[in-house]
């Protein structure tokens, strides 16, 4: 199979399908709804079940029980709905089931509006639900890497045993892109013997997120950390776009990134040596190479569509090491190339915002 | 002359003591359940799903395959289960706050879809675990610690009779109330229970099964006193009885 | 008139005393030692007198309670 022309949200779905997703459970809400109408079709073409749940708080807790028995399972959404998802995350993550979450981001706080935007990226990637733990976040910046990183996804989720979110935003989901899928063949996921499946000559499987005692639960959460460590260690990922000698160095993700990406060839023509540091794992935060960055650069500039949420670990990254500027649009407006130009060439200048 | 045990510790449960108040008829249903899923010889093909609440232990009592769902999603966790695995066995048991209050949404619903999940809760009109609050189904003039006076249906409404709610839907094939206050109705509770294993073994459908219980600690009586006043207050509000049966199914 | 016997496992009972109502015969006290729990258990007084029906047995929460009978 080439290359073929897809939305981003059915490429999700697809993608899920061939990284072995056999378990759908989702609530309406747009933009991502073209997740569910694509799954309510093609999940009982391979097997498969989709199940329209009655809420968001339903659908994650029945991600947690077929993940709990062995099934790869997901769920997407987008804000609201995500907000409704978090207590089932924190249990999810707490019994360490393997998932993938899909949020298609929209205009918030509250109701907010259908608008893309960038502004739960603390929900994500700093906790969201109750309790000490970490989901792992990918930000895809295209439709082929929403194919990618949808399929890792579920590896990674099996390898870890962790929640994975997918943070896109109303954008990616509703964008045409040709993709291709190179995944010929449905994946499977690895044998799980700690699933509940009924206690067949073995003893049981409990999943569970309680643990009473307190040096027990101390005991788990002390595990949970070396997992995540585990994770933050060999898990970072980063796409560098002319950083490696940039005077000034943009961050951003996601849709954002691909705009930033766009300034950068701007400036280079007008002779401002710009670069992009754009995340794709959004937890783990790659920030190595900020801090290298830091070294040789002038002055960081974040973009987000939001108040400012990634921005702060762009300046935990570079450590006080430089300025960290930041612009940001809100409301469901994409920043343009013009006015993120216009502030690289004010930073260039030695202008502080 | 044979000497024959006629009355021992069902296989299914372990050995641990468990951790409910001195009297409290959460015990019992916990044998019952153990004493179903030994006579249906189904232990290792059952998975059980716990909520939070008094019964939040029953993992550590049954000893079968379990997940501990949060606070009132048990069905919607039972869901996710029984669509994996949809050879097994799959039941819930839960409080009767866990079911009428905060998972009102996720029990109607699983009823709704005719999940092929049996569904079991212990109504103790009263929120156990938390220390003694009013619970959806504290029955008129209860004291509870939320309702100092005595639940006043004026400003605090009336029980739900959640498993009366459920018989109307289509989606439910068996729906029935038991208590568990007497020798005579406990027997009669495990036929009950059995029935909605079996429903589901059949492949007939939901179940919904609310257990009459006492909280002693809570309602601030002895255990045998619990058992009078769960008569006096308790059944005339909510009788027992099957409110819902398939036709074709018959114990 | 059949024979039984009623065993009550002294570090199980929580001596709530639903055994004692629920017994026909009467048969059920509690005893005034104290078990490693704390609680008072309950004995069987008369277990010559047992019939080994297991109603107490029934209404034990604890699973506290074995029952036995002779049969012919
Ligand atoms: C989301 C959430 N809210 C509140 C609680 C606290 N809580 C634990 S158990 C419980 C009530 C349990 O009452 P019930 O379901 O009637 O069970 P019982 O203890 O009476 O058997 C509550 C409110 C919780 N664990 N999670
Ligand atoms: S608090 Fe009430 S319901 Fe809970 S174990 Fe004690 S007596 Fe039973
Ligand atoms: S078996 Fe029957 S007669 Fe014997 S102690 Fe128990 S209730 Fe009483
Ligand atoms: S019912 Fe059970 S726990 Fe209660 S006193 Fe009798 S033997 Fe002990
Ligand atoms: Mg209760």
């Amino acid at each position: 199979m080439g290359k073929v022309l897809m939305k981003g949200n059915e490429a999700v779905a697809e993608a899920a399908v061939l990284g072995g997703c056999r378990y759908f459970f989702g609530y309406p809400i747009t933009p991502q709804n073209e997740i569910p109408e694509y799954l309510a079709k093609r999940l009982p073409e391979v097997g498969g079940t989709f199940l329209q749940a009655e809420s968001e708080i339903s659908a994650i807790n029945m991600v947690f029980g077929a993940a709990g028995s062995g099934a790869r399972v997901m769920t997407s959404s987008s804000g609201p709905g995500i907000s409704l998802k978090q207590e089932g995350i924190s249990y999810i993550a707490g019994a360490e089931l393997p998932c993938v979450i899909v949020n298609m981001v929209r205009g918030g706080p509250g109701l907010g509006n259908i608008g893309p935007a960038q502004s739960d990226y603390f929900q994500a990637t700093k906790g969201g639900g109750h309790g000490d733990y970490r989901l792992i976040v990918l930000g895809p910046a295209s439709v082929q890497e929403l194919v990618d990183l949808t399929i890792e996804a579920f590896e990674m989720a099996d390898r870890y045993r962790n929640p994975v979110m997918i943070l896109g935003d109303g954008i990616l989901g509703q964008m045409m892109e040709p993709v291709e899928f190179k995944v010929k063949e449905i994946m499977s996921g690895p044998e799980k013997p700690w699933a509940t499946t009924g206690a067949k000559g073995r003893t049981r499987n409990l999943i569970t997120s309680l643990y009473i005692v307190p040096e027990d639960l101390e005991e788990h959460c002390r595990k949970l950390k070396e997992k995540y460590d585990g994770i933050a260690a060999v898990e970072k990922r980063h796409e560098s776009y002319f950083a490696e000698d940039a005077e000034i160095v943009l961050a951003a993700y996601g849709t954002t990134a691909r705009i930033c990406k766009a300034v950068v060839d701007q400036a280079r023509e007008e002779g401002i040596r710009a670069g992009l540091i754009r995340p794709v794992s959004l937890w783990p935060f790659p920030d190595e190479p900020y801090f290298k960055a830091a070294d040789y650069a002038d002055a960081f500039l974040a973009v987000e569509m939001s108040n400012g949420q990634m921005v702060e670990d762009v300046r935990l990254s570079v450590n006080g090491k430089k300025p960290v500027h930041f612009l940001g649009r809100t409301g469901g407006i994409v920043p343009t190339k013009a006015e993120i130009y216009a502030d690289v060439k004010k930073i260039a200048a030695g202008g502080v915002r | 002359m044979a000497v024959k045990k006629v009355f021992t510790k069902p296989a299914s449960m372990t050995d641990k003591t468990m951790h409910f108040c001195p009297g409290c008829t959460h015990g019992i249903i916990q044998r019952l359940v153990a004493e179903v899923i030994d006579e249906l010889g189904i232990r290792e093909d059952t998975i059980a799903v716990g909520p939070v609440g008094c019964a939040v232990f029953c993992y550590d009592y049954w000893d079968v395959d379990f997940q501990q769902a949060s606070h009132g999603r048990a069905p919607a966790v039972a869901t996710g289960v029984k669509r994996v695995h949809p050879d097994k066995v799959v039941f819930s048991l839960q409080g009767d706050g866990d079911i009428a209050a905060i998972g009102t949404t996720e029990i109607v619903h699983a009823a709704a879809r005719g999940e092929q999940i049996s569904c079991l809760f212990v109504n103790n009109s009263i929120y156990g675990m938390t220390g003694g609050q009013m619970a959806p189904t504290t029955i008129v003039g209860q004291k509870t610690t939320t309702t100092p006076d005595g639940r006043d249906s004026s400003r605090a409404g009336y029980p739900v009779k959640l498993t009366e709610m459920l018989a109307v839907l289509d989606g439910v094939t068996y729906s029935a109330r038991v208590s568990v206050h007497s020798p005579a109705n406990v027997v009669k509770a495990k036929k009950v229970i059995k029935k909605a294993f079996e429903i589901q073994m059949k492949g007939e459908g939901f179940a919904i099964v609310e257990i009459l219980s006492t909280c002693p600690t809570n309602w601030g009586l002895s255990p045998v006193d619990s058992i009078k006043w769960l008569e006096d207050n308790v059944l005339p509000y909510f009788p027992i009885g099957e409110f819902k049966t398939p036709g074709e199914v018959s114990s | 008139m059949a024979k039984g016997r009623a065993i009550i496992c002294e570090h199980r009972c929580k001596g709530c005393g639903l055994c004692i109502t629920a017994c026909p015969q009467g048969l059920i006290e509690i005893s005034n030692k104290l078990n490693a729990s704390g609680f008072h258990p309950a004995v069987v007084s008369e277990l010559e007198k047992c019939k080994g029906c297991a109603l107490c047995a029934l209404m034990c929460p604890d699973v506290a309670i074995e029952v036995e009978r002779e049969e012919k």
